[in-house]
């Protein structure tokens, strides 16, 4: 294995796999904090000149953080098919970028070497891609999965709407559920971050929620993104719930701090298979976003981007309905800047898809970090091309609850409008049916929420 | 340069003189504006309206926002941007009478950048909080600028009293309530086990957002430790004028920090242990 390169006849040495991942990293101010990142912009290139040599099994034998300590670790090396990771296992990081981009490799030939690949292998490819590389590897997948819709189809977006209230008044809520469907926004999921994570409240949202899809016959499926184990103490007193809700990291100890494990996630499959609502298997609706481990302090010497996809490697064994990207969602000690946070929506796309998962996108900024409004609506225009499943709904894209700012159902429209797509197959007959959307197009009547009144 | 700045200023204020006589100035809406053409039921449309500070009932040009919805938008980000950058009023604190102490940020932009700087105190404000701070009770208070000084001044006042009289009727014992400056949620951990309380209680200024700027947070956790973990923190949010009123927070969490002594447990534990006991 070789760890070191001389560029501009300058020497520059590495001392592990970690640390040339961590150094071959685009600059992120969260890295920087960690003290892992580059110290040069030429030191950077040289580690992607080391990283790019470096064989698959390098990698292999070498996970960022070892399997004896992490869980994380022991779940994406237990998953792995290794008939297919014998196959590749002395490709070199470059040549893997190569065969990703080259026209005769097409969506079922990723699909295969995924199962081969390791989170850290893919999270190594995405550092020697561009921008258009990430865009046009991540437009040749599309990953489907089932719930009460079925999500990832070619030409069609989803969206989650997201109608959040900062009492989680009942009746505030529906008005902002009622406004997301009539621009077409919920055929992902109707999903509530509530400010009281107590069992009751969690519950008389869920009934709320239920019993309104139930009223209007809408298809999709309802979930409140409260801590798992409060959704699952709802769940086991009879609550309806169609997709279950939890964040996760890339790193034990993050998960621990998030109150999670392998086993925890086990149980909740397990009772949502039983006692869930919804017709598919795919029950699981996970959060990430780069920072989250170095806002724990549970990186353990790793880089945002790598534990990002370590993230993926994770959430992949529970076979989710949608994995959404949040990156932007911490502050600017992770992503300093709109720069960095489109760069990481980019790269976290391309990242979930090669792990072979339904991914979504939150291009997503807080109001202490240097971003605005422009910078978060290339990186949703960037994703939507480069084939996202689906984003967030916000009113107006302002969250009032967790104050920061995501896509709103404006923008979700727009994205549809832009690229010909169209809402999920059921959803769109029931847009139809209500007077909202005519041939893919959203007509007088939509927009405006008291259709339902 | 001096006479170049009160030069600029009292151009300005001519001209703000000038454009009040002559009736020339916009007074651009605050309030969310009713943007639906036409709609199917406009009571409705206006009850649902009041119901939420979301930005709903905007209504749309094709797919994008109104010209009005969208520059009150942008005006509402920039003015949380701005409030990010704010500093706490000296005067305010010596109303309230509150020790000040300080983390190891010495900037805003250290504190923003490096988050171990707001998560620990200086080495002077250790050494007064060893000497002055009151021990062994059973809660004590810290309140911190965080992100949001406006947050503070603008649910401290109410919140603080309201929250020490709901203690003081269950007799708990209370520390005397600190002011860390620049101070992160983990500060308390340190707090709490210099004064040795079994609960410590942070009352920080959140991330302004849009809607509001002045949005404070409560993070309550038990006997803090070495194997403390982020999902052992009680965390009550939303505490402002448009969410949660500060004086029922402040009697809200009298309730709970009650609760979490009783159960000697904060964060996911205490929820579970309360769940199997009800």
């Amino acid at each position: 294995m070789k760890l070191a390169c001389v560029i501009r006849k300058q020497h520059y040495q590495f001392t592990s796999v970690r640390d040339v991942l961590a150094k071959a990293s685009e600059e992120k101010s969260g890295d920087r904090m960690s003290k892992i990142g580059a110290n040069s912009a030429l030191e950077r290139m040289a580690a992607k000149v080391v990283l790019s040599e470096l064989q698959l099994k390098d990698i292999y034998e070498n996970p960022v953080i070892p399997y004896e300590k992490d869980e994380v670790t022991r779940v994406i090396y237990d998953d792995l098919n290794l008939s297919i990771y014998n196959e590749i296992k002395n490709w070199t990081v470059g040549e893997l970028r190569e065969y990703i981009l080259s026209f005769s490799t097409g969506m079922p030939e990723l699909t295969r070497i995924s199962r081969g690949l390791t989170s850290e292998m893919i999270a190594a490819t995405a550092k020697l891609m561009s921008s258009i590389d990430l865009v046009m590897a991540s437009q040749k997948m599309r990953h489907q999965a089932y719930c009460n819709t079925l999500i990832g189809e070619p030409g069609r977006l989803a969206f989650r709407c997201q109608p959040n209230h900062p009492t989680d008044d009942p009746e505030g809520i529906l008005a902002s559920i009622k406004e997301g469907l009539s621009y077409g926004s919920g055929d992902a999921v109707i999903g509530i971050n509530p400010n009281n994570d107590s069992v009751e409240s969690v519950t008389k949202l869920l009934k709320m929620t239920y019993e309104f899809m139930l009223e209007w016959e809408i298809p999709t499926q309802n979930c409140v993104l409260a801590h798992i184990t409060t959704q699952m103490q709802a769940l086991r007193s009879g609550a309806p719930i169609s997709l279950m809700f939890q964040s996760l990291a890339g790193s034990q100890r993050a998960n621990d701090a998030f109150g999670v494990s392998k086993d925890l996630l086990d149980e909740a499959l397990e009772l949502m298979l039983r006692k869930g609502t919804a017709a598919g298997s795919n029950v699981m609706y996970f959060e990430t976003g780069q920072g989250s481990e170095v806002s724990l302090d549970a990186h353990e010497g790793v880089d945002m981007q790598t534990l990002e996809a370590r993230t993926y490697g994770f959430c992949r064994h529970w076979k989710p309905f949608m994995v959404n990207n949040v990156s932007g969602f911490i502050g600017p000690e992770t992503l300093y800047d709109g720069r960095q946070m489109i760069r990481a929506d980019l790269e976290d796309l391309f990242m979930g898809k090669l792990h072979g998962l339904p991914m979504g996108i939150a291009p997503t900024y807080t109001n202490h970090m240097h971003a605005d409004q422009n910078d978060q609506e290339i990186a949703g225009m960037l994703t939507v091309l480069a084939g996202a499943n689906f984003y967030m709904g916000v009113p107006g894209g302002d969250d009032v609850m967790l104050s920061y700012q995501d896509t709103s159902y404006h923008d979700d429209a727009s994205y549809r409008e832009l690229l010909g797509l169209r809402p999920l197959r059921e959803f769109e007959k029931w847009l139809e049916k209500m007077g909202l959307m005519e041939n893919g197009r959203l007509t007088e009547r939509a927009g405006d929420l008291s259709v339902f009144d | 340069m001096m006479k170049q700045i009160n030069m600029d200023d009292l151009i300005q204020r001519v001209m703000a003189e000038l454009a009040k006589k002559t009736g020339e100035v916009i007074h651009f809406p605050e309030q969310k504006v009713c943007g639906v053409d036409n709609p199917h039921n406009p009571e409705a449309l206006e009850r649902a309206m009041a119901r939420t500070p979301a930005r709903i009932g905007i209504g749309r040009a094709g797919t994008r926002m109104k010209t009005v919805s969208y520059l009150q938008f942008r005006i509402d980000q920039a003015a949380a941007q701005d409030a990010v950058m704010k500093t706490i009023s000296p005067e305010w604190l010596q109303q309230l009478q509150l020790p000040e102490l300080h983390s190891r940020a010495t900037s805003m932009q250290e504190y923003l950048m490096d988050l171990e700087s707001g998560r620990l105190l200086s080495d002077e404000s250790v050494r007064w909080l060893e000497q002055y701070g009151d021990k062994d009770k059973d809660v004590q208070i810290v309140i911190s600028d965080g992100l949001s000084t406006s947050a503070c001044e603008a649910t401290i006042p109410d919140l603080l009293p309201a929250l020490l009289q709901g203690l003081a009727m269950r007799n708990i014992s209370v520390g005397k309530p600190v002011f860390i400056h620049k101070g992160r949620v983990w500060i308390q951990d340190q707090v709490a086990k210099i004064v040795n309380c079994k609960v410590v209680l942070s009352l920080i200024g959140e991330r302004p957002g849009l809607a509001t700027a002045e949005s404070l947070s409560a993070y309550m956790i038990y006997k803090p430790d070495a194997n403390t973990v982020e999902s052992d923190r009680t965390v009550v949010s939303n505490i402002h004028r448009g969410g949660t009123q500060p004086i029922e927070a402040g009697a809200y969490l009298a309730e709970l920090l009650a609760d979490i002594l009783k159960y000697q447990a904060s964060g996911v534990k205490y929820m579970q242990l309360r769940a199997q006991n009800s």
